[in-house]
């Protein structure tokens, strides 16, 4: 076992952990932070996307004990808390880029990152944002509508 | 429908969802992220070779691993597991071989379960599976259709005369519903023939798979990422002799279906069997290469068929012949799949003669079944391919030879060569939307152009105008073709004392936004805000009668059902009114939300004010049962038929074999449009679904019989670079056979996008001499046309 101290959401949390365990496991199974979720065993879904130091990260590819000193926001915690959505998270709901939602939050943590390094990305530097995260029920003209519109909220406000 | 000046129809709204809140901020209740005090976690052994017998299997290695409760083989279980169901043996004789959840003596495809342990954790779990030992007897893999239905062949089942699980035929001339297809194919003045193949493909919903079961006393509660909560109840009762009034299904948040989780899984059994069996609660959820290989793929036909026509374009005969490739068992429609396509490979056009024979055929791969579409893409692909082979033949332009030969509006309703008879459709109108959209004649200008200038990248274009057939209904068809299950859908409506309501429904959605679309029927029939309805669905308990989602059934049956159970809920306030304002139900006048009486102004009661009258009931109507509920259970007269055009233009680079979607255009005809968001959404997923199995997904299997797309790095499930973004719109002809008009979504896009692109890749390489190229038409497979003509 390793000892761990991670921020997650706002949270500090100190645990052993075994070497071996994957960050999304360790959020998923010990942390309860069960609104990132699992899709692949390959690292090519991206439903477990989550933001490690503010850069987006699949979480089946770190080890928990890589998040050592780090700090993690996932879906969950990405709103403010105060009951608005997040813009990333409202432009989802308004251009109704998701369906069955299973691919929503990494895809959403996926599209907070690339708004951060290109806050007005085309419609093609968009799919290329996105590459990493699969979606299958949508296909990704409404999740590229929505980031588009998330980037135009995120400059006005 | 009571739209006012003060609040506009709901129907036809583009509401966004309400099920999008819990989604957007990881509040979401998939059943892998359900944890029950004393939950145990299972892992399976699945079988590494295709094809063999088990000699000898040992689990005790397992049980001696940290955290292991136990660990069981088939022999632990062969006593009590039953058999996964199958509901559609399509003929009296289908061949529908014994299924085991947990192999006992044999294994008959890679991923087969042969063993399984719980333990505390999963990984406790999944490590001690290293520690059983299990030897095989290798068998030959049988994987060739062809070779399966040789007279010596090996077999998959030993214990069966065959690898053949039936012929299921239709014939014109012997239905009635056309002449005989002998005597059309031996006067045809043109005849083309093709042989076209539809891949294996797979799923890949995003949620994988995922079980818990609490045994409770003699009965189980089971959470299970499904399609079909109350056909897996009946079916679990009646394959493991679990008494039906012990067994409570949960679906809780589903994470996409498309088919695949239309099943009776056998890890759902297996899963239900060790929880009773440790008397625990079990967890299962399967890893993603779990998932590739065990849960059903789809389509998987080799089809032979044949088109005839005069020599001026018109068409005669149509002759089908399938082979579907059932895989190692006779899941719970396998045998059906194809069927489905046989009252559709005529499309949307007038035939004399068609005959339509299917072969089911078992070879040890994973076993085929639904995956959105279920044999209407195969049939409509065939049809839509065929008829631009017969254009080339013919030397006509491809939609001039659809035009001659399609229903033309003023036909409807239109009895086809099949027997079933198309309700209503304007083909002429979405085509012609369709074409201006996508700018046609200028796009034959430019193609015109790179051909004469041979530019190394070829413009194609592409035409699917397809109709299908669906909401899964009604239920005497579905009887008349030997299926099991009915086709009916029900629902209640609740006013509660608040006068808010609540709506139950028995259809089961992961994806298609029921609560929202539910909630804008309800809304306009009873005159309450959107926000005020409530809509319950997915839980045996709280809906306790349904048919579930699939077959794009839910708006076709299941909203009709709704808005007819809110129709009543109107119809009994109206009684309660009238009592209470004195007055003769016939002079009691309903709009949007109020009951007031004609020439009484001032003379009203608002639904909620009725809702707490019918609650406390202390002056009801002489036979008015207190409570504004109603419930209705509607099965349709008739299945639906959407229909569109879609038009496809790629870029081919015949260097390199790339193909790239240039445009996409579709106009649907899905009839009357509850939530246009809703609506769209459903076509770009449908649209991405044929996409991506005309040009990058397969399942592929070795010569050994094993998976080699068993991950999402070989298994093209196509990203957002992958794909183009489309052009939507739509005509409206509202289905005559149900009272909301609609028809239909949920599948037209799957249906028609797969040969308007496969079209499209022909129509660029035709100057090549190409006559097909087989899917996916992968950069190599191109390639390989251009430089050697047809494949």
């Amino acid at each position: 076992m390793t000892q761990v101290d991670v921020k997650v959401d706002g949270v500090a949390y100190r645990d052993d952990v075994e070497p071996r365990m994957l960050l999304v496991h360790y959020l998923r199974e010990r942390l309860g932070k069960v609104g990132t979720v699992v899709g692949c065993d390959t690292g090519n879904c991206g439903a477990c996307t989550v933001a490690v130091d503010g850069r987006s990260v699949k979480s089946c590819s770190l080890l928990a004990v890589q998040a050592d000193g780090r700090e993690v926001t996932t879906i969950e915690g990405l709103s403010d808390g105060d009951g608005a959505l997040h813009p990333v998270q409202q432009a989802f709901h308004d251009e109704h880029a998701l369906q069955c939602g299973f691919c929503t939050p990494g895809m959403i943590m996926s599209a907070c990152d690339l708004l951060r390094e290109n806050p007005n990305p085309t419609e093609a530097d968009v799919r290329q944002g996105i590459e990493g995260n699969l979606c299958r029920c949508t296909g990704y003209q409404n999740i590229v509508r929505a980031v588009q519109s998330a980037a135009k909220a995120m400059v006005r406000s | 429908m009571t739209a006012t000046a003060e609040r506009p129809a709901e129907i036809g709204q583009a509401r966004k969802r309400k099920e999008d809140a819990r989604l957007v901020t990881g509040r979401t209740m998939w059943t892998d992220n359900l944890t029950l005090p004393g939950m145990l976690h299972m892992a399976i052994l699945r079988s590494p070779v295709a094809h063999a017998r088990i000699t000898s299997i040992d689990v005790s290695g397992a049980r001696q691993r940290p955290g292991v409760i136990a660990a069981f083989s088939g022999q632990d279980f062969k006593d009590v597991q039953g058999s996964i169901p199958c509901a559609w043996p399509v003929t009296e004789d289908t061949v529908v071989p014994n299924h085991p959840s947990i192999a006992v003596d044999q294994v008959n495809h890679v991923g087969e379960a042969v063993a399984a342990v719980v333990a505390r954790s999963k990984a406790e779990a999944q490590d001690a599976l290293e520690a059983i030992d299990v030897d095989y007897e290798p068998l030959a893999p049988i994987l060739d259709m062809e070779a399966a239905l040789a007279d010596d062949a090996p077999r998959v089942h030993p214990e069966l005369s065959s690898n053949k699980s039936y012929t299921w035929a239709f014939e014109s001339g012997a239905a009635g519903s056309g002449r005989p297809i002998e005597d059309v194919l031996r006067e045809a003045e043109v005849t083309v023939t093709r042989r076209f193949r539809q891949q294996r493909i797979i799923p890949a919903f995003m949620e994988p798979r995922s079980t818990v079961v609490l045994p409770e006393g003699d009965g189980v509660t089971v959470w299970s990422s499904t399609q079909i909560p109350h056909v897996l109840r009946t079916l679990m009762s009646l394959s493991l002799g679990i008494p039906e009034q012990k067994i409570r299904v949960i679906a809780p948040d589903v994470g996409g279906g498309f088919g695949g989780k239309l099943q009776v899984t056998p890890e759902e059994f297996l899963t239900t069997l060790v929880a009773r069996r440790v008397g625990k609660p079990v967890k299962y959820t399967e890893s993603r290469s779990e998932s590739m290989m065990s849960c059903h793929h789809g389509r998987d036909q080799i089809q032979d068929i044949t088109i005839t026509a005069t020599q001026d374009g018109r068409f005669t005969g149509l002759d089908v012949h399938i082979l579907s490739d059932m895989g190692a068992y006779a899941r719970l429609i396998t045998p059906g799949i194809p069927i489905l396509g046989a009252f559709m490979f005529n499309g949307i056009y007038k035939f004399d003669a068609y005959r339509f024979v299917c072969d089911g055929v078992f070879t040890t791969k994973t076993p085929t079944d639904a995956v959105r579409g279920a044999g209407r893409p195969e049939a409509t692909f065939a049809i839509e391919r065929i008829v631009d082979e017969l254009a080339a033949e013919l030397g006509m332009d491809p939609m001039q030879l659809r035009r001659k030969n399609w229903i033309s509006h003023d036909e409807f309703p239109f009895t086809t060569v099949t027997g079933i008879t198309y309700d209503s459709g304007n083909y002429e109108a979405a085509t012609d939307r369709a074409l201006e959209l996508i700018q046609w004649d200028e796009l034959k200008k430019e193609q015109a152009e790179r051909r004469a200038r041979h530019d190394t990248v070829q413009l194609g274009l592409g035409i699917s105008t397809f109709s299908e057939l669906c909401g899964w209904a009604p239920s005497r068809l579905l009887g008349a073709l030997r299926y099991a299950g009915g086709g009916w859908e029900q629902a209640t409506v609740r006013v509660l004392p608040t006068g808010k309501v609540e709506v139950v429904t028995g259809t089961s959605p992961h994806g298609q936004g029921n609560e929202t679309t539910w909630s804008q029927i309800v809304a306009d029939r009873v005159g309450v805000p959107f926000e005020d309805v409530e809509v319950l669905h997915g839980d045996t308990q709280t809906s306790p009668r349904g048919w579930d989602t699939y077959g794009s059934r839910s708006a076709a049956v299941g909203a009709v059902a709704v808005s007819n159970a809110a129709l009543r809920v109107v119809e009994k306030a109206k009684r309660v009114a009238a009592h209470l304002l004195e007055a003769s139900e016939d002079d009691i006048e309903f709009a949007d939300g109020k009951f007031s009486v004609r020439g009484s102004p001032g003379a009203e009661k608002t639904i909620q004010e009725l809702a707490f009258e019918a609650f406390a009931a202390h002056d009801m109507p002489e036979g008015v049962e207190p409570n504004l509920d109603a419930e209705a259970t509607y099965d349709p007269v008739a299945l639906s038929f959407p229909h569109g055009t879609h038009l496809c233009a790629v870029d081919v680079d015949t260097e390199t074999g790339r193909t790239t979607i240039r445009k996409y255009v579709c106009v649907d005809d899905v009839g009357t449009v509850i939530n246009p968001l809703i609506v769209d959404g459903q076509v770009h997923g449908g649209v991405a679904h044929g996409i991506a199995q005309a040009l990058y997904e397969e399942a592929v299997f070795d010569d050994d019989g094993n998976l080699t797309t068993g991950t999402l790095v070989d298994y093209l499930v196509p990203s957002a670079l992958d794909l183009p973004s489309f052009t939507t719109d739509r005509t409206v002809s509202p289905a005559t056979t149900n009272p909301l008009g609609v028809k239909g979504v949920g599948e037209t896009g799957a249906i028609a996008a797969t040969p308007a692109v496969v079209n499209a890749v022909v129509d660029a390489l035709r100057p090549f001499g190409v006559t097909d190229v087989r899917m996916p038409c992968t950069p190599e497979r191109v390639w390989r046309a251009v430089q050697g003509g047809s494949e």
